[in-house]
C-alpha cells in the first residue's frame, strides 16, 4: 500500500503505523550496515557509499535507510545529497551512480564530485514516509550550516516534527551557536521539547529558560501546565514545576502589557498620521476658509487615483523606474487635486460663500459627481496600487510588535506635509495673503489683496493636501470610486475637535484620536472601539462646541 | 448663522398648498389602493401591485421630507440624522414582524433565525415585548424621538448649531451604523432583518394588504402634514422661524432657544421613526444601509429640491427624486449619481427656493432671478463679514418683537 508522495498529506492515518514500523526498520538496518562498514575498515566513506548506494533503491524503504544512513555518516557531503532529494534535484542514472544537480542545472557525481555530462537517470522514491525520515535527519544536519537562514529554518523543521532524541543534537547546536536570533529559536524549540519530557528537573529547566527568553508565545503552553482539569486535578503533577510556570506566567503578563501598551501608542501614531493625512486639507478648506467640503473624501480618492495612474504610466513607459513611481505620484496628485479643487471654487463653490448648508449639499452632490466619473473612467472594481519594494515588509520592535515600513512612510511623509503646509501659510507671500484674508476680509480687499484669487488659491491648496493624503492612503488600504466616502466623517470630526481655524489642533486631535483608538482597540473591539471614540467625540464637542483649541472671540454669533 | 433668504414668503401661508397636499394625500391614501383592489386586473383604471408598492415607499420618503422641513425649513436645523431616526422606527417595526413569523422561519425555531444562526438561546432583553403590534408601533415613535430628546438637549444647550450641528449628526448616524453592523448589537447585522410574513394576522404577500399599507402611509402622511402645519403656524412655529433668521437677537428677547428647538427637533424624530415603522413592512427588510450618511443627506435634497420652508415642497421633492430614482437607477444605472449630483449643485445655486417657489405665484420667472442676484449680493456681504458671518438684509430690516418677524417674511423685494 505505497502511496505516491503528495506534498501536504503528511498525517494520513493510514500510513501512520507501518510508516513508524518502516522506520524503526531502517534505523536497525542502517546501524547493521553502519556495523559491516565498520568492519570492512574504511570508516566514513564506506558509510557514506553505502547509504548513497541505498538511495540508488528503487524501494521507498530502502531510500529511507539511505537517508538514516547519510545522516548517521559524519560525512560533509551529505548535507548536500539530502538538500539536493528534498529539492527533486536528485538522479540516480543507469547501473546506480548518483548525480547531483546545481544551481546552474550540471549534473556532478555525488561520490566524486567530478562534472558529467547529460545523462537520461530517473528520480528517486520520494514519498510522503521518505520525507518524513529525511526532513527531521536533514534539519539535524543543517543546524550546522553555516548559512543563518538554512539553521533557522532546520530549527524550526525540528521544532514542528521533532522528537526528544533531538534535544542533544539541538543543545549542541546551541553551544556553537553564535547568532542571537538563532539561539533563542533553538532556546525555545528546545524548551518545548523538555516540557514535553517526563524528567520535573528537565521541565523546571524548561520554565527557567522561557522565563530568560521572555518570549510571549510560551503563554498558552504555560498556563495549560498551571490550568485544573475537570476534575481538581492539576495537568502538571509536581508543585514545584507548577509554582515555577506561575511566576514565569506573572513576569510574562507584565511584559506583555508593557508592551502592548507601548504598541497602542505606536499603532495609534500610524492610525493618527492617516487621520491627520486625510483631514488636514479639510482644516485649511473647512477651518480657515469655512467652506464645508463633503467632496474633501473624493480629493483624496483623486489623490490615490493619481498615483495609480502614475503607476500605469510607469509601468507602461520607464518599467526600470518602477519602484520609484511613488515619488512622481506625489507631484502629480498635488497638481491635480490642486486644479480639480480650483476648478470647483470657480464653478460652484465661490457662489456659496457664507451658506454653509447649502455649501455642504451643493459639495455632496459634487462628490456624487466625482465619485461617479471615476467610476466611468475606472470602472467600479477596486484597483491595486503596489507598494514599492522599498516600502514591502516591517521592522519588529518587539515579539509580536511589528511596523510596517508603509505604516512608518506613512508617519514621516505626514510630518513632510505638515511641515509643507507650515511653510506655504508662514513662510510665502501666498501664505501671508491666506492669513490676512481669513483674518480680516475687508481690511485684506483694502490693502490691495484680491480676496477672489486668494479665495480660489487656498481651496485649491486645501484640495491639493487631500490628494497628498490620497497618495499615502494608496499605501494602506483599497484605491476605490467610494473610498473617500469613509474617511470624510472622520475628517470633520478632527477638524471641529481640534478647533475650527486651528492646524495646531487639528495635528493633536488626530493624534490623540488615533492613539485613543487604538489603544481602546484590544479591550473593546476596533468597531466598539471606534463607536466609543465617536461618541467621545460627540460628548467634548458638547462640552467645548469651538473645539479643544478654539480661539476666544467675544462674538455672539461664533460657531 | 444659516442664511435661508429664500425662506421667506412660504408656500404654507397660501391656500393651495393645502389643497394640493389633501389632493396627493388622497390619491395616495385612497385612489391607489382603492384602484389596485377593487377593479380587475384587465381594467384600463387598474392600479399594479409594483405601483401600490412604489407608491407606499414613496409616501413614506414624503413624511420623512416633510419631517426634515420641520427642522431644516422652518428651525434652520439641518440635521444629518434623520435617515438614523426613520432607520429607528423601522428596527422597531421590522422586529415585530421578525417576531409574529414564530417559528415558521427557516430553522423553525421560536426566535429569530439570525439569533438561530449566531447560536443564541434566548431573546435578548430588549427585544421583549414587540410580540406586541402596539408596543412595536410606540417604540417606533419613542425610540428615535428619546435618542432625538436627549442628544438635542445637550447639543442645543451647548448652542451647537448651523454646520457643527449637521456634522456631530453625522457623526452620530455613522456610530450607529457600525454599531447595527456587528451580529453581537442583536439586529441581524450586516442584513438586518428580513423574511417577514405577516402583519396584525394578515400576510405581506396578500396584495390588498399591502393597499392597506399604502393608503396607511397616505394617512400618516396626511397627520405629518397637518401636524406640521399646525406647528408652524402656531406661535412656537414663528418663534422658530424667527430663531433660524436671527437666534442671537431672539434670545436676547428673553426666549429660549433650547425648549422651541428641542420640540420641533423631537417631534421631527418622531415622525421620521412613523415612516420608518410604515416603510419596513412594505419593502420587506431593513438594514444598516439605511443609516448610511448619503440616506441621510439624500432627505435634505428632497426637501431642498421641493422648496423647504414651504412644507408642501418637501412631499414633491421627495415623489419627484424618489420616482426619478426608482426609473433612472432601472433605466440608465450609470446616470443615476450623476442625475443626483447635478441635482445638489443646480438646486443649491440656482434654485435655492426650491421648485414650488419657482412655479408658484410669488415668483414665476422672477424668483430664479431674484435668488441668483441675491446670492451675488449675500456673497459681497459675506465677503464684507468673516465669512461666516452674512445676514441678509431682510434679517437686519427684522424688527426685533418675534409676533411679527413672519410678517416681515412676506416683504418679497
Amino acid at each position: 500500500m505505497r502511496r505516491l508522495g503528495k506534498p501536504g498529506t503528511w498525517s494520513s492515518r493510514t500510513g501512520r503505523r507501518p510508516a513508524a514500523l518502516r522506520c524503526l526498520a531502517a534505523f536497525a538496518v542502517s546501524l547493521a550496515a553502519v556495523l559491516l562498514a565498520t568492519v570492512a575498515a574504511r570508516a566514513d566513506a564506506s558509510d557514506y557509499e553505502s547509504a548513497l548506494h541505498s538511495l540508488a533503491e528503487p524501494s521507498p524503504e530502502e531510500v529511507s535507510r539511505g537517508i538514516s544512513g547519510l545522516g548517521s555518516s559524519g560525512d560533509p557531503r551529505a548535507m548536500g545529497v539530502l538538500q539536493a532529494l528534498r529539492d527533486g534535484n536528485l538522479l540516480v542514472a543507469e547501473g546506480g551512480a548518483i548525480y547531483l544537480k546545481d544551481a546552474g542545472g550540471a549534473l556532478h557525481d555525488a561520490l566524486s564530485g567530478a562534472p558529467s555530462g547529460p545523462r537520461a537517470g530517473r528520480a528517486p522514491p520520494v514519498d510522503n514516509d521518505v520525507r518524513r525520515v529525511l526532513l527531521p535527519v536533514l534539519a539535524r544536519l543543517e543546524l550546522r550550516s553555516p548559512d543563518r537562514a538554512v539553521r533557522l529554518a532546520a530549527n524550526e523543521t525540528l521544532a514542528d516534527r521533532g522528537n526528544d532524541g533531538d534535544a542533544p543534537v539541538l543543545r549542541d547546536a546551541l553551544a556553537r551557536e553564535t547568532d542571537k536570533g538563532v539561539r533563542a529559536a533553538i532556546v525555545s524549540t528546545l524548551a518545548e521539547l523538555d516540557l514535553a519530557s517526563t524528567d520535573p528537573q528537565r521541565r523546571l529547566g524548561a520554565i527557567d529558560a522561557i522565563g530568560a527568553s521572555g518570549s510571549v508565545r510560551f503563554r498558552p503552553v504555560l498556563s495549560a501546565l498551571v490550568a485544573r482539569h475537570d476534575d481538581g486535578s492539576y495537568s502538571e503533577p509536581d508543585p514545584r514545576v507548577r509554582s515555577a510556570a506561575d511566576s514565569v506566567l506573572h513576569s510574562l503578563d507584565r511584559k506583555q502589557m508593557a508592551v502592548d501598551a507601548i504598541a497602542g501608542v505606536l499603532y495609534g501614531l500610524s492610525a493618527g498620521s492617516i487621520l491627520l493625512l486625510s483631514a488636514l486639507g479639510l482644516a485649511i478648506t473647512f477651518g480657515l476658509m469655512r467652506v464645508i467640503n463633503m467632496a474633501h473624501g473624493e480629493m483624496l480618492m483623486l489623490g490615490a487615483y493619481a498615483t495609480y495612474c502614475t503607476q500605469v504610466f510607469f509601468a507602461a513607459h520607464f518599467p526600470s523606474l518602477m519602484s520609484w513611481y511613488l515619488l512622481a505620484a506625489v507631484p502629480v496628485a498635488l497638481i491635480t487635486c490642486m486644479a480639480m479643487g480650483a476648478l470647483l471654487e470657480r464653478t460652484v463653490i465661490q457662489f456659496l460663500y457664507g451658506r454653509p448648508l447649502e455649501t455642504l449639499l451643493a459639495t455632496y452632490g459634487l462628490s456624487l459627481l466625482l465619485i461617479q466619473l471615476v467610476r466611468s473612467i475606472f470602472g467600479a472594481q477596486n484597483v491595486t496600487v503596489e507598494n514599492p519594494p522599498w516600502l514591502a515588509g516591517g521592522a519588529e520592535l518587539f515579539e509580536g510588535v511589528v511596523i510596517p515600513y508603509n505604516r512608518m512612510a506613512v508617519v514621516l511623509f505626514t510630518i513632510v506635509v505638515v511641515a509643507f503646509v507650515g511653510y506655504i501659510l508662514r513662510g510665502t507671500s501666498l501664505g501671508l495673503r491666506v492669513r490676512a484674508v481669513t483674518q480680516n476680509r475687508p481690511m485684506a480687499a483694502c490693502m490691495g489683496i484680491s480676496t477672489r484669487r486668494v479665495d480660489t488659491w487656498t481651496f485649491a491648496l486645501g484640495s491639493g493636501v487631500g490628494g497628498l493624503g490620497g497618495v499615502a492612503l494608496a499605501q494602506l488600504g483599497n484605491v476605490g470610486p467610494e473610498m473617500g466616502q469613509s474617511y470624510i466623517v472622520d475628517s470633520f470630526l478632527v477638524v471641529v475637535l481640534g478647533g475650527v481655524g486651528k492646524l495646531m489642533g487639528s495635528i493633536i486631535a488626530a493624534f490623540g484620536l488615533g492613539i485613543l483608538n487604538k489603544v481602546l482597540e484590544p479591550f473593546a473591539g476596533a468597531v466598539l472601539g471606534k463607536i466609543v471614540v465617536l461618541m467621545v467625540v460627540v460628548l467634548i464637542i458638547q462640552k467645548r462646541p469651538q473645539g479643544l483649541f478654539a480661539q476666544r472671540t467675544r462674538g455672539v454669533e461664533d460657531a | 448663522m444659516t442664511s435661508l433668504a429664500p425662506a421667506r414668503g412660504p408656500a404654507i401661508g397660501r391656500p393651495w398648498a393645502t389643497w394640493v397636499t389633501a389632493a396627493v394625500c388622497v390619491v395616495v391614501g385612497v385612489l391607489v389602493p382603492l384602484l389596485n383592489v377593487v377593479t380587475p386586473e384587465t381594467s384600463i383604471l387598474h392600479v399594479s401591485a409594483v405601483t401600490v408598492a412604489l407608491t407606499g415607499k414613496l409616501t413614506c420618503y414624503a413624511i420623512v421630507a416633510v419631517a426634515m422641513d420641520l427642522v431644516w425649513g422652518f428651525a434652520g436645523i439641518l440635521s444629518l440624522c434623520h435617515g438614523l431616526f426613520f432607520a429607528l422606527g423601522g428596527y422597531a417595526m421590522g422586529m415585530y414582524l421578525m417576531r409574529v413569523i414564530g417559528g415558521e422561519g427557516m430553522y423553525r425555531s421560536a426566535l429569530p433565525d439570525f439569533m438561530v444562526f449566531l447560536d443564541w438561546k434566548e431573546l435578548p432583553w430588549y427585544w421583549r415585548g414587540f410580540d406586541h403590534f402596539g408596543f412595536a408601533l410606540v417604540m417606533a415613535l419613542l425610540v428615535p424621538g428619546l435618542l432625538a430628546y436627549v442628544f438635542g438637549y445637550f447639543a442645543f444647550r451647548s448652542r451647537i448649531r448651523g454646520v457643527y450641528f449637521s456634522i456631530v449628526t453625522q457623526a452620530v448616524t455613522y456610530a450607529a451604523m457600525l454599531l447595527f453592523f456587528r451580529n453581537a448589537t442583536g439586529f441581524g447585522g450586516n442584513n438586518g432583518l428580513t423574511d417577514f410574513k405577516r402583519i396584525l394576522g394578515y400576510s405581506l404577500r396578500e396584495p390588498s394588504t399591502r393597499a392597506a399599507l399604502c393608503a396607511a402611509s397616505g394617512a400618516g402622511l396626511a397627520l405629518t402634514y397637518l401636524l406640521c402645519r399646525f406647528v408652524v403656524r402656531s406661535r412656537a412655529g414663528r418663534v422658530l422661524t424667527a430663531m433660524r433668521d436671527v437666534e442671537a437677537k431672539v434670545r436676547f428677547c428673553g426666549y429660549d432657544p433650547v425648549a422651541y428647538k428641542l420640540f420641533a427637533w423631537t417631534l421631527s424624530a418622531m415622525l421620521c421613526g412613523l415612516a420608518g415603522a410604515l416603510y419596513v413592512p412594505q419593502v420587506g427588510i431593513i438594514n444598516p444601509s439605511e443609516m448610511q450618511t448619503s440616506s441621510s443627506v439624500e432627505i435634505a435634497i428632497w426637501a431642498a429640491v421641493g422648496g423647504r420652508g414651504t412644507l408642501v415642497g418637501p412631499i414633491f421633492g421627495a415623489y419627484l427624486v424618489n420616482g426619478g430614482k426608482s426609473w433612472l437607477t432601472a433605466a440608465f444605472p450609470t446616470a443615476w449619481l450623476y442625475v443626483l449630483g447635478t441635482l445638489f449643485v443646480v438646486i443649491t445655486l440656482v434654485l435655492p427656493g426650491g421648485l414650488v417657489r419657482a412655479f408658484s405665484g410669488a415668483g414665476r420667472g422672477r424668483d430664479l432671478m431674484a435668488g441668483w442676484i441675491r446670492d451675488l449680493a449675500s456673497k459681497r456681504a459675506a465677503s464684507g463679514t468673516s465669512s461666516n458671518v452674512p445676514l441678509p438684509a431682510a434679517n437686519l430690516a427684522a424688527p426685533a418683537p418675534p409676533t411679527t418677524v413672519a410678517a416681515t417674511d412676506q416683504e418679497e423685494p
